[in-house]
């Protein structure tokens, strides 16, 4: 979320979800709401249905929500800054903004808009195949409605250019005044349940929790202070991002990973470097509830407690700090990963003591302002959205009313950015990935899940039907996708939700690992790796599913590595 | 209809929505789970992962004991499993003698945006503080 860090000050969902059916515009962008977050999805249904909200789409596929959109801006995959670009240049080309806010609350809008004077319509549609027409239609539909919000999820920061995406779009929020207001705003959707609270808690290389710089001396002082340790114990250098982490590892600068409640193996980009990183380390600890790929290769492996077998806290999209309660004895010897960790640390020497996750929130909000009014006894009585400063204080809502926490909203001048990978002769089509309803991630929960897995057991690769006329192949047909960097075999989907030219996959299913194509060229700014576009060939192969163990008959397998 | 031994209210653990459920327990198993309507967040609405997904938590596969292994090329099935004092000595003396030998900043650690707040803010705290490396960060940028 660096690039509304940038341009804001911070990088969170700026309203409330219970906001949404009050908006009369939502521009969503590289989000398929209805199928990742669906019920931020129903809520965006009932505003257009029941309130008469009108919907933008700019996303390159047919979603769900395509159905209820007033407009459906089909772009090329990566072409997102160029379309937002030329909605900024009609917004101001045509008077449309909202210029009391921008000379109140913003800076660096003349710098601005001498960069998006020659991003016409014209020069959009030309790079990312939306009708200019569309474009112009997009800024007065976004600067007339009274209260608009924007959305995204991955789609649009999984990209080399994903800070970029995530900056233009702020600028179009800062030109028409879309901020700081109910309904309004920024909002980001974060995929897995507790991100927004991992990243508040200082899961990150270069923040203590609280978005609290590691580099900040004053701040190193602070938390030597509040966790009484010397003052020399932090560097002020950031740490490693995951994917430098493994760079390290292969590298033999990084010699131990501990790793909890992750399955890496799955999730991270170009999945065949992470292998042999893990694999290169001298000593790997995986914490987590199931034997997942990544805990196949580890030294130690430590059973942990689930969701509903422990007292803690999670973070959803909106800041929204909410309680979860135990309900079962987690199974056998397994404890809750605070429990373990509190252990371990004073097994390390650490003289930590403490009565449980209660006593744990109430030093972490001593330490992160954001959570300093937040207690358990008032989580009893429902969520609390931050920041909330102070025990009186009822939460907020709605961020950056009447002033951005870094004081004025920042303009960006954006350059557009083709792909990293773009299809050639050799690997003619464009692969983007995606999640799909009934599975989560890297499908560790929802794969146990006989219900779910029932409705949904295969992987399955989307191509238009008109490419697969050309290469003869039928639904159902197990094709080979393959990339630079691997390949991998999926069941063909035809369907005209993606455009010709487009494979699209999700990357839930172990058997055929979609992270094994895709690069790992990252966002230079957010580290964010480009899983949404790259470049493969497909092929159709003479043999059935069975055959290749994919499909309902089978148990998940790895590729890479054997059977337990 | 089945009577619960309790009903439980917590947070559903699958996507950044966090809808408000009820966990429905008997006999030490969730058999049903219905949205909150008080939660201005879902307003007793659920998505089929929320209503149907929670019987993970039941999965065969769960682990239920620390497993060590010898060596590399060892299968899974072959580690054996070991009392929680052995593991957790074990990982304390190699993480222990590895930052002996090489610093700080040869280890790392991948926090979970599945686990919680607390889990996080613990994880961290023991690089930051205890082993002295800020490389720490989490799946979540994926
Ligand atoms: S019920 Fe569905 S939408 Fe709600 S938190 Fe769970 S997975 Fe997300």
């Amino acid at each position: 979320m660096a690039g509304l860090a940038a341009t804001l000050g911070s990088g969170a969902m700026t309203d409330a979800i219970a906001n949404i059916v009050d908006a009369d515009l939502l521009f969503v962008t590289g989000s398929n709401t209805t199928e990742a977050h669906p019920i931020i999805g129903l809520e965006m249904k009932r505003a257009v249905r029941k309130f008469g909200a009108r919907l933008i789409l700019l996303d390159p596929r047919e979603i769900e929500l395509a159905n209820f959109a007033t407009l459906h801006l089909r772009q090329r995959p990566g072409t997102d800054v160029a379309v937002l670009n030329a909605i900024a240049h009609v917004i101001i080309r045509d008077n449309l903004t909202n210029l009391n806010f921008i000379e109140e609350r913003t800076e660096g809008f003349d710098a601005f808009a001498a960069s998006v004077a020659d991003w016409t319509p014209e020069r959009a549609e030309a790079i990312s195949g939306v009708p200019a027409q569309d474009i112009v239609d997009a800024a007065y539909l976004y600067a007339h409605a009274r209260n608009a919000m924007i959305f995204w999820a991955m789609g649009i920061t999984q990209h080399t250019t994903g800070t970029d995406n995530v900056k233009a779009c702020s600028n179009l929020a800062l030109l028409a005044g879309h901020i700081g207001r109910p309904a309004t705003g920024l909002n980001p959707l974060r995929g897995q349940n507790n991100v927004q609270g991992a990243c508040d808690m200082g899961g990150l290389p270069n923040v203590f929790p609280g978005y609290q710089a590691v580099a900040d001396e004053a701040i190193r002082r602070k938390f030597a202070a509040g966790w009484g340790v010397p003052f020399e114990t932090f560097g002020a250098k950031p740490g490693l991002t995951v994917t430098e982490i493994i760079h390290g590892a292969l590298k033999g600068d990084i010699r131990a990973i501990f790793i909890m409640g992750e399955n890496p193996m799955l999730s991270d980009p170009n999945l065949t470097h992470v292998v042999e990183g893990l694999d290169a380390v001298e000593f790997l600890v995986v914490q987590d509830l199931f034997p997942n790929e990544t805990a196949q290769m580890a030294d130690v492996v430590l059973p942990a407690a689930g969701f509903a077998e422990k007292l803690g806290t999670f973070t959803n999209t909106e800041r929204r700090v909410q309680l979860i309660r135990p309900a079962i004895e987690p199974p056998g010897a397994a404890r809750p990963d605070w429990a373990i960790t509190l252990d371990l640390a004073q097994r390390l020497g650490a003289p930590w003591q403490y009565d449980g996750p209660a006593d744990i929130f109430a030093e972490m909000a001593t330490v992160t302002p954001q959570y300093a009014g937040i207690t358990y006894e008032r989580l009893e009585r429902g969520g609390i959205q931050w920041p909330c400063p102070t025990a009186e204080h009822p939460g907020t809502p709605v961020l950056h009313v009447g002033k951005f926490t870094r004081g004025k909203g920042l303009f960006c001048a954006l350059e557009y950015r083709p792909p990293a990978e773009l299809p050639d002769e050799q690997f003619p089509f464009l692969l983007t990935t995606g999640r799909i309803l009934f599975h989560w991630h890297g499908g560790t929960m929802s794969r146990r899940s006989p219900g779910l897995e029932e409705i949904a057991p295969e992987a399955e690769a989307e191509i238009h039907p008109d490419d697969a006329a050309r290469l003869g192949v039928a639904e159902g047909d197990p094709l080979r996708v393959t990339s630079r960097r691997g390949c991998v075999v999926a069941a063909a989907r035809l369907t005209r939700r993606s455009s010709p030219g487009m494979v699209f996959m999700t990357f839930h299913y172990a058997e055929s690992a979609t992270n094994l194509l895709t690069i790992d060229a990252v966002d230079p700014t957010a580290k964010i790796p480009e899983y949404k576009v790259c470049a493969v060939q497909i092929e159709k192969l003479g043999i059935r599913n069975y055959e290749l163990g994919i499909g309902r008959d089978t148990e998940p397998s790895n590729p890479l590595i054997p059977n337990p | 209809m089945i009577q619960p031994d309790r009903v439980v209210q917590t947070t559903c653990p699958y996507c950044g929505v966090g809808c408000q459920i009820d966990l429905h327990v008997k006999d030490g198993l969730l058999y049903r789970v219905n949205g909150r309507f008080d939660s201005p967040v879902n307003r007793g609405n659920l998505c089929v992962k929320g209503r149907f997904g929670f019987d993970f938590i039941h999965a065969p596969d769960r682990l239920t004991a620390p497993l060590l292994r010898h060596d590399r090329g060892e299968p899974f099935a072959a580690r054996h499993a070991t009392t929680w004092d052995a593991a957790l000595d074990h990982v304390a003396g190699r993480l222990r003698a590895i930052r002996d030998a090489h610093g700080p900043d040869s280890i790392a650690f991948l926090l979970s945006a599945k686990c919680t707040n607390e889990e996080n803010y613990l994880v961290q705290k023991l690089a930051r503080a205890v082993v002295g490396t800020h490389n720490v960060d989490h799946c979540a940028r994926l």
